[in-house]
């Protein structure tokens, strides 16, 4: 009888392996997580991580997930991710700009193992990429950063010279001179995505160069809360920093992991996960904004949501011509809209901004 | 180019504010390593007293709890790191690295319920009447007292080293451990109390951070100060007022740097002025000492120089990594620069400094 019930069940087993290899479909998936930054950062890897949590909750008993933080960009991590591939998970999201040669490298290596780079552009038959179109939400705050700065005098935080990050500043830049043609943008770099200290010290030299509203494209609120000290405005990243700027923040581009995570994961649960390039926006939800400040004036908060819906409906694309380059070439004619091959490559600052684009 | 914006006294004051949490951590490894023992768990300790400094002062309502807290928990920590590599001779460079892991991953455990929390304001000491001075006011009496503390401390380490039969009990531990052992020092007890003392150091550097720079808790947000302050050691050849200078310089350059991206200035200026700044130190304390001026004089010629590239050319730009990786540069090669007598340098390295103690009867 028991011997019977055992045979029994090894067949079942056989069959179920045995269908499931046929559709590829799986009813248990181990999804690896890279982070940049600590999962604490409450900006870009927080923001990931509430994508995890979302998974689990989605999925329960049928997913594991696992995820490795502060992982710094370049060899190192490398060894991070052929280490989570080799511990037999099926599906890794690398998160970060800096990993996509080694997110390829050990994809080849392990042919069998998903993978998904966020941001950036290198795909292979297990690669996909996705990002979000957050220039869409710098265009949105700049507008209402041209509306409301006193000093015409913008101060912008910025990472690494990489095409996502000119992006921003470029959207952010056209929106806020197009509703405010003295608006200035003072720019530093600060080499790093995560060190609240030297964020903090940027913001504090912005602030001394006059600036009275702050946009950053690091990931920790350090420099909200700089913004807050000094009774100035600023706008949040990748989470709603309220909390670290009650006075300070007027609104914040959020990113929305969850639904794309989710999709994916059940992608591979039913083994229709194919290589893609996924890049959503305010259409898709992937980029929200978080709810505005009282500060805010209700024209401008106005123009601001119109704005966003014209975006979301596709009516309305932050790079539409007339637009020339920083060194006065023409780039986009009259009505042109820029394609997303020149927006993922975006290596030249556009016309009006000062200083030069580090290489 | 608009000069006209730049404040030098504000630039000053940020750079103090920048460097003060390298002072305490680096002054505090340096009596560690002094004695003998390398604790590279440094980034560990300070990432532990931000946030232990940060939770006591949000709790309590006083900053100056905090700091007592932040100390309390890093010399606590450190005590651990002492009491494995003291009494169970375990290897200094991996319990080191061990305990860095350790406080930030307990750091980050503790901080769970304190991201977003506003702490309470540290008042900056307002002297009345020496306050009000023009510019010197502003200049040496406008900063908390963390900073004036973290400049005694390295004046009072210097003196204990220097100065006491205590600093030279703990010098001599560390130069030759079986040495002072026979002579019936108590190396143990001595290392503890040298580790206890790096760590509390190291815990007021992080809640310098939490409490004063940034004013907030983010995980790991000591983004690697600790080896910083740990490199800076090594560099300034083990002496307390080149841990200062040397903090100073990597402070200030950062600053500097930094306000020299949002003036879009051609960074061949401040350069330039820095380098005249430091051929005009130079060489008036090489005429002082009768020493030859050459190299001083070199510092000036290129000093002039890059100013007057800067000028000539007031759009040009560098590359922002370049940028970002001054401050090391510039530290790294002043200090190196000092203690070019590499025999006198390699002097003042503790020479049973990593090494295992072990009484053997």
């Amino acid at each position: 009888m028991k011997l019977a019930s055992t045979v029994l069940a090894a067949a079942a087993a056989l069959a179920l392996g045995a269908s499931g290899a046929l559709a590829q479909a799986k009813d248990h998936v181990k999804v690896g997580f890279v982070y940049v930054g600590p999962v604490g950062d409450f900006g870009w890897s927080y923001q990931h991580d509430v994508g995890r949590k979302a998974v689990e909750a989605e999925f329960g008993d049928k997913v594991e997930t696992t995820f490795v933080e502060s992982v710094p960009e370049g060899p190192d991590a490398e060894r991070v991710i052929q280490q989570m591939a080799r511990s037999g998970t099926d599906l890794i999201f690398t998160t970060s700009f800096g990993y996509m040669d080694q997110t390829i490298k050990v994809a080849k290596m392990f042919p069998d193992v998903k993978f998904e780079h966020a941001t950036g552009y290198k795909r292979a038959d297990n690669v996909s990429t996705y990002s979000s179109r957050f220039y869409e939400g710098r265009h949105v705050i700049g507008l209402v950063a041209g509306k409301m700065t006193k000093t015409n005098t913008i101060g912008y935080i910025a990472s690494f010279p990489i095409p996502e990050v000119v992006r921003g500043i470029n959207a952010a830049y056209l929106a806020a001179k197009s509703v405010n043609p003295d608006v200035q943008f003072k720019i530093v770099w600060v080499s790093t995505w995560f060190d609240p200290a030297k964020e903090a010290d940027a913001a504090k030299a912005l602030i001394e160069q006059g600036a009275d509203i702050i946009m950053q494209h690091t990931d920790s609120p350090a420099a909200m809360t700089i913004a807050q000290e000094n009774g100035i405005l600023a706008f949040g990243q990748a989470s709603d920093m309220k909390q670290f700027g009650p006075d300070a923040q007027l609104t914040s581009i959020m990113d929305h992991w969850d639904p794309y995570y989710i999709s994916r994961v059940q992608a591979v649960l039913d083994g229709t996960w194919e290589e893609t390039d996924t890049w959503g926006g305010f259409d898709t939800g992937m980029v929200q904004l978080a709810e505005f400040s009282d500060k805010v004036p209700e024209d401008v908060k106005q123009m601001a949501m119109e704005a966003r819906d014209a975006i979301a409906a596709g009516t309305l694309h932050p790079f539409t011509g007339p637009i020339n380059k920083q060194d006065g070439s023409p780039w986009l004619a009259e009505g042109e809209v820029a394609d997303d091959g020149t927006l993922l490559g975006m290596n030249f600052y556009v016309e009006g901004i000062e200083g030069d684009l580090p290489k | 180019m608009d000069l006209s914006t730049l404040d030098p006294i504000a630039l000053i004051v940020s750079l103090i504010i920048a460097a003060t949490p390298l002072v305490l951590a680096a002054t505090g490894e340096l009596v560690t390593e002094k004695s003998g023992v390398l604790n590279l768990g440094v980034e560990g300790m300070m990432v532990f007293g931000a946030i232990t400094g940060f939770a006591a002062a949000v709790e309590s309502g006083s900053p100056w709890l905090g700091f007592l807290a932040s100390a309390t928990g890093g010399a606590v920590l450190a005590l651990i790191f002492g009491v494995m590599t003291q009494y169970l001779l375990s290897n200094q460079v991996a319990t080191g690295l061990a305990l860095t892991m350790f406080g930030l991953g307990l750091a980050a455990l503790i901080g769970q319920p304190y991201a977003g929390v506003k702490p309470p304001p540290f008042p900056r000491l307002d002297l009345p009447l020496l306050g009000d001075i023009p510019v010197l006011g502003r200049l040496l009496f406008s900063f908390d007292a963390m900073v004036y503390l973290s400049i005694l401390l390295v004046a009072a380490v210097w003196w204990f080293l220097a100065r006491t039969r205590g600093g030279m009990v703990l010098r001599a531990v560390g130069e030759n451990h079986d040495a002072a052992h026979s002579l019936g020092m108590k190396v143990v007890p001595i290392r503890l109390a040298a580790i206890a003392f790096g760590g509390a150091c190291a815990g007021l550097g992080g809640a310098y951070l939490s409490l004063v720079r940034v004013p907030q808790w983010t995980e790991g947000m000591t983004a690697g100060a600790g080896w910083i302050a740990l490199a800076i050691v090594v560099f300034a050849s083990w002496k307390p007022w080149r841990v200062l200078l040397g903090a100073y310089l990597f402070g200030g350059v950062t600053i500097l740097q930094l306000n020299t991206q949002a003036l879009s200035l051609n960074p061949a200026l401040p350069a330039g002025a820095g380098l005249i700044v430091v051929g005009l130190v130079w060489l008036g304390l090489a005429l002082r000492a009768g020493r030859p001026a050459g190299l001083a004089l070199a510092a000036l010629g290129l000093g002039a120089a890059a100013l007057a590239f800067g000028l000539a050319a007031p759009r040009f730009q560098i590359g922002s990594a370049w940028l970002s990786m001054a401050p090391y540069l510039v530290t790294i090669l002043v200090l190196v620069v000092m203690s070019r007598d590499r025999a006198r340098a390699a002097l003042n390295a503790p020479a049973s400094l990593g090494r295992v103690f072990h009484a053997a009867g």
